[in-house]
């Protein structure tokens, strides 16, 4: 067992947990944060992506030790409040989602994405960039659409900011 | 159309508490007191089980109870059902073994359920299951389902000689034969159906929760019908009493048939929690899943077609070996016959049919129902028989299914179908224009002068979704009926709970259910929540599957929806005083018809239930009705994909360059949810076709058993889909709805390999046509064997 201390969703949390607990155990368990998924045991499915220090990782491939003093976003700290994310609102509008399952990692996955390969990014880019993500429901035909269209709102908000 | 009503994109109301994390699975759920189970599964494809020895297990840390199959059996738990009873061609019902939720004497698959190991922590769990030790015998086992009922084979069941589980057959053998005999021209193909496992994404689990106070059973499954599967645990597994049992099935991540069935795992935790006293939990990982969730497919058939001089069809012949794997699964007699055989005339005016398929046991995980089932392998067979006939007898693919097309309707179909309504020949002639598939001649010839291969690809598909009605389903031998059950609680201010007996899981029900109301009833969508999955809450339901919770859920619904209109007609005739008959009911308001009174929908409700207007003797207080739907018929989605690819023959990578899609769907309540359902149904046909495969070696080890090996569709794998409807309204429920969850899965697989064997010029293409099995069969290829 050990202490570990780390900034969830703007909350600082300090556990002490075995040290083989994984990250998304952490998440799920100790804190309840449930809407990271977990989809396969071989780092493939892109369910568990939440944000390290601002970066997208595989939440089921990090111990919960690894991130002593980082700071950690999941799906349930991306809203600014009651206003949802730009990409949160462009899966929504663009039924980028069927039974919801990958949907938190697939939008977790979608703004580093974005966040690297800019408001513009093209179809082609996004499909190669989505191939740690297993959506079984949608066919990616609406994310791709979706992830473009949040793409485009986020470039607008923070041109908006600047 | 209001905003919110039928036929409106209405975006989803469930999609909230998806994109904000706040969902609620099953493994999100922990109870208080919980403990988890961890289960000994077999490393074996076939063993006799010698010894399980368990006493190093039980001294482990947090070991709260193991049990094996002799403690189920002490309890008198009894064993998984097969649902569904098929008679053999000599009148014989099928031959079942036994498929006890823990192995007894034997175990028949790797990863069959040896032990169940319950700890205070999952590691615990674990930990101990490794010290359980199990003292196997080996068996050779029987894996290959060409050979598996040949002599000498080894048996997986002594019930079924030969592995042979029944051999059915449908159609007029007679008829065949002499139409064969007739014939000027046969194409006949070889075809393998290859296995898929269905791989939602997120993966099966259970929490069983017994409260000693009540004496009371609560379950929390994933599961696709929690009703029947608090049928059957009652019934058959003998768990308790239905009024003592609760089965939850929350937010469930995808289903795709593979949650329909009751399995070991669930049974078995809601057994163990009562014997251990605590709440018992268990989700399983994703190597689970490969081993032990149903598979699907899996057949090997051959099948002849028979055609005049004209290029009429005159008959159509099959023979499929169906893999059941080593038990029947809950509906896993049904796929391969009823869901089958039925569709084998296609959308074509076939005027004799005949279908013989063998139910075949092996040593490998159970085949049940996965999107489409039965039906995307009927269609395989007849798109590719229809596409080769064309091409050997030099007729344009397309022209040679127009000809064919059943055009008046109804249609009674050799194979006991009678064809309701359609419009092939419209589906065809807009995919055809939207695929521009005048100019493919030209597209080809530039995909030529870069050294690339081009080909398109047709699949002219029909499905049967909504299977009904019950009584006709019981003649054919299934165990249950297939209507659906739904209320309509109106609340006194006049906001309505619907209680439905479907289950979603993906569908988008809590949107498409409240559509239908607020079309009905003229109230915002907001003020309608849509309540399922849970037995405690929702009568006795039949779940979601085989795409019928549009036509015979929501015609449930509306069957609940007249009456409370109806007895909502009433309440404002005593309020307005206006008869009965003067009264008129639009867009929320009820008026007397000639005066100026009128009632808003929440007065009349508010009023049924202060129930100070009327008097009750006549009219009950209160505004909630209850309807059990049962259909006339099945429905009959069809429609026609067109794939076009360009194959590299360097390297065998297939580009899908577009895909056309034109499905007749009848009347849709949702048309975003709707073409959602067909993307979603393309990617796993594309997915069948050009990338997934479940392979077990010789000695029954499943080579892909995660997704390092299992190649699942990825979003770099799909192109976009170019996706239109045409419309014929479904005569058969009082929607017009027909059904859209398989379409895509059925349609995808034919076209795609219709249109790589068109591009490598012969017909020689196993599934997956992955990039080796492309260039393999391009070395083959005339053209290339003609330019050596
Ligand atoms: S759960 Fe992390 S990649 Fe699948
Ligand atoms: S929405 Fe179901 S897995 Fe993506």
């Amino acid at each position: 067992m050990a202490t570990v201390s780390m900034t969830v969703n703007g909350k600082t949390v300090t556990k002490t947990v075995d040290s083989r607990r994984l990250l998304v155990e952490f998440l799920r368990e100790d804190l309840r944060l449930t809407g990271t998924h977990v989809g396969c045991d071989t780092s493939q499915c892109g369910a568990c992506v939440v944000h390290v220090d601002g970066r997208a990782i595989k939440s089921c491939t990090a111990l919960a030790l690894s991130c002593e003093g980082k700071t950690v976003t999941t799906i349930e700290g991306l809203a600014n409040g009651a206003t949802l994310h730009p990409m949160q609102e462009a899966f929504r509008e663009h039924h980028a989602l069927q039974c919801g399952y990958c949907t938190p990692g697939m939008i977790m996955a979608s703004v580093d994405l974005v966040q690297r390969n800019g408001p513009g990014v093209d179809e082609h880019t996004i499909r190669r960039e989505l191939d740690g993500n297993i959506c079984r429901c949608t066919g990616y035909h609406n994310i791709v659409k979706a992830i473009a269209a949040g793409a485009a709102a986020m470039g607008s908000v923070r041109q908006a900011a600047e | 159309m209001t905003a919110t009503g039928i036929g409106a994109s209405v975006r989803r109301t469930e999609d909230h508490r998806f994109i904000t994390g706040k969902g609620q699975y099953v493994d999100d759920i922990n109870r208080p007191g919980q403990s988890y189970a961890v289960f000994v599964r077999s490393p074996h494809a076939h063993a006799t089980l010698k010894k399980i020895d368990i006493s190093a297990a039980e001294k482990a840390p947090g070991v709260l109870g193991i049990y094996t199959g002799d403690d189920l059996a002490a309890d008198k738990v009894g064993g998984l059902i097969c649902g569904w009873l098929i008679h053999s061609k000599d009148g014989s019902p099928m031959k079942a073994g036994a498929h006890p939720a823990l192995a007894q004497g034997k175990v028949r698959y790797v990863g069959d359920h040896v032990a169940v190991v319950i700890a205070e922590t999952l590691a615990e769990a674990r930990d101990a299951a490794e010290l359980v030790a199990v003292d196997y015998d080996v068996l050779a086992p029987c894996v290959d389902l060409a050979k598996a009922q040949a002599n000498g084979q080894p048996q997986v069941h002594a019930e079924a000689p030969n592995n042979t589980v029944y051999a059915w057959h449908l159609g007029d053998k007679a008829a065949v034969d002499a139409a064969f005999a007739q014939a000027k021209h046969v194409t006949k193909i070889d075809l393998v159906n290859n296995r898929l496992i269905p791989n939602a994404m997120e993966p099966r689990a259970a929490i069983g929760e017994y409260d000693t106070g009540q004496g009371g059973f609560t379950l929390y499954t994933t599961s696709q019908n929690p009703h029947v599967a608090r049928l059957v645990l009652s019934a058959f597994n003998g768990i308790a009493p239905e009024n003592k049992l609760r089965v939850i099935a929350p937010d469930v991540g995808g289903g795709f048939g593979s949650k329909i069935f009751i399995y070991a795992e669930e049974t078995v935790c809601i057994w163990a929690a009562k014997k251990v006293g605590r709440p018992v939990k268990w989700t399983a990982d994703r190597t689970e899943a490969f081993l032990s969730d149903a598979h699907g497919r899996d057949h090997v058939t051959t099948a002849e077609l028979a055609m005049d001089a004209d290029g009429k069809i005159l008959a159509l012949r099959a023979n499929t070996k169906a893999n059941l794997g080593a038990y029947l699964s809950t509906f896993a007699s049904s796929v391969p016959t009823y869901l089958y055989a039925p569709l084998l005339s296609g959308q074509y005016n076939i005027p004799a049919i005949y279908c013989e398929v063998d139910g075949v046991y092996t040593n490998t995980a159970p085949v049940d129902a996965y999107r489409g089932a039965g039906r995307p392998e009927a269609t395989f067979v007849v798109e590719r028989l229809v596409e080769v006939a064309a091409r050997q007898l030099g007729t344009d693919p397309a022209e040679f299914r127009r000809k064919n097309f059943i055009t008046s309707f109804p249609h009674e179909t050799p194979v006991i179908m009678t064809y309701d309504t359609g419009d092939y020949d419209a589906s065809m002639r807009k995919a055809l224009e939207m695929a521009d598939y005048a100019n493919i001649g030209k597209r080809k010839a530039e995909s030529a002068k870069q050294g690339k291969l081009r080909g398109v690809g047709f699949s002219a598909y029909i499905e049967a979704c909504g299977i009904a009605p019950s009584k006709a389903v019981g003649s054919l031998g299934a165990g249950v009926g297939l209507w659906e059950s739904a209320e309509v609680r109106v609340n006194p201010v006049g906001t309505v709970e619907v209680l439905t007996g479907s289950h979603s899981h993906g569908q988008g029900h809590e949107t498409t259910f409240a559509q239908l109301v607020s079309h009905r009833l003229g109230i915002p969508i907001e003020q309608i929540s849509i309540v399922h999955g849970d037995t405690d809450k929702v009568q006795m339901g039949m779940g979601t599957y085989g795409s019928r919770s549009g036509a015979v859920g929501m015609s449930a619904i509306s069957k609940a929806l007249d009456k409370v209109v109806a007895k909502a007609t009433k309440v404002a005739s005593r309020c307005m005083e206006v008869p009965e008959t003067e009264v008129d009911f639009t867009d929320g308001v009820f008026s007397g018809r000639g005066t100026n009174k009128s009632m808003a929908f929440g007065e009349v409700a508010l009023q049924a239930y202060v129930a100070h207007k009327f008097d009750s003797s006549e009219i009950e207080p209160g505004l909630k009705e209850g309807a059990f739907y049962d259909p006339k018929n099945f429905t009959f989605p069809s429609g026609v994909h067109i794939a076009e690819v360009e194959v590299d023959p360097e390297t065998g990578v297939t580009r899908i360059d577009r895909w056309t899609a034109v499905d007749d769907f009848g009347i849709l309540i949702n048309p975003m949810i709707v073409e959602g359902q067909v993307h979603g149904g393309i990617a796993q046909g594309i997915g069948q076709a050009m990338l997934e495969n479940a392979v077990y070696d010789a000695n029954g080890q499943l080579l892909t058993a995660s997704y390092m090996d299992y190649c699942m569709p990825r979003a770099d794998d799909l192109p976009s889909f170019d996706v239109a409807m045409t419309t014929t309204a479904c005569p058969s429920n009082p929607l017009g709805i027909k059904g859209c969850g398989e379409a895509g899965a059925i349609a995808a697989p034919a076209a795609l390999i219709n249109a790589i064997t068109d591009a490598i010029g012969h017909e020689n293409l196993a599934m997956p046509a992955t990039p080796q099995t492309v260039w393999r069969a391009v070395q083959k290829a005339p053209s290339k064997m003609a330019a050596e």
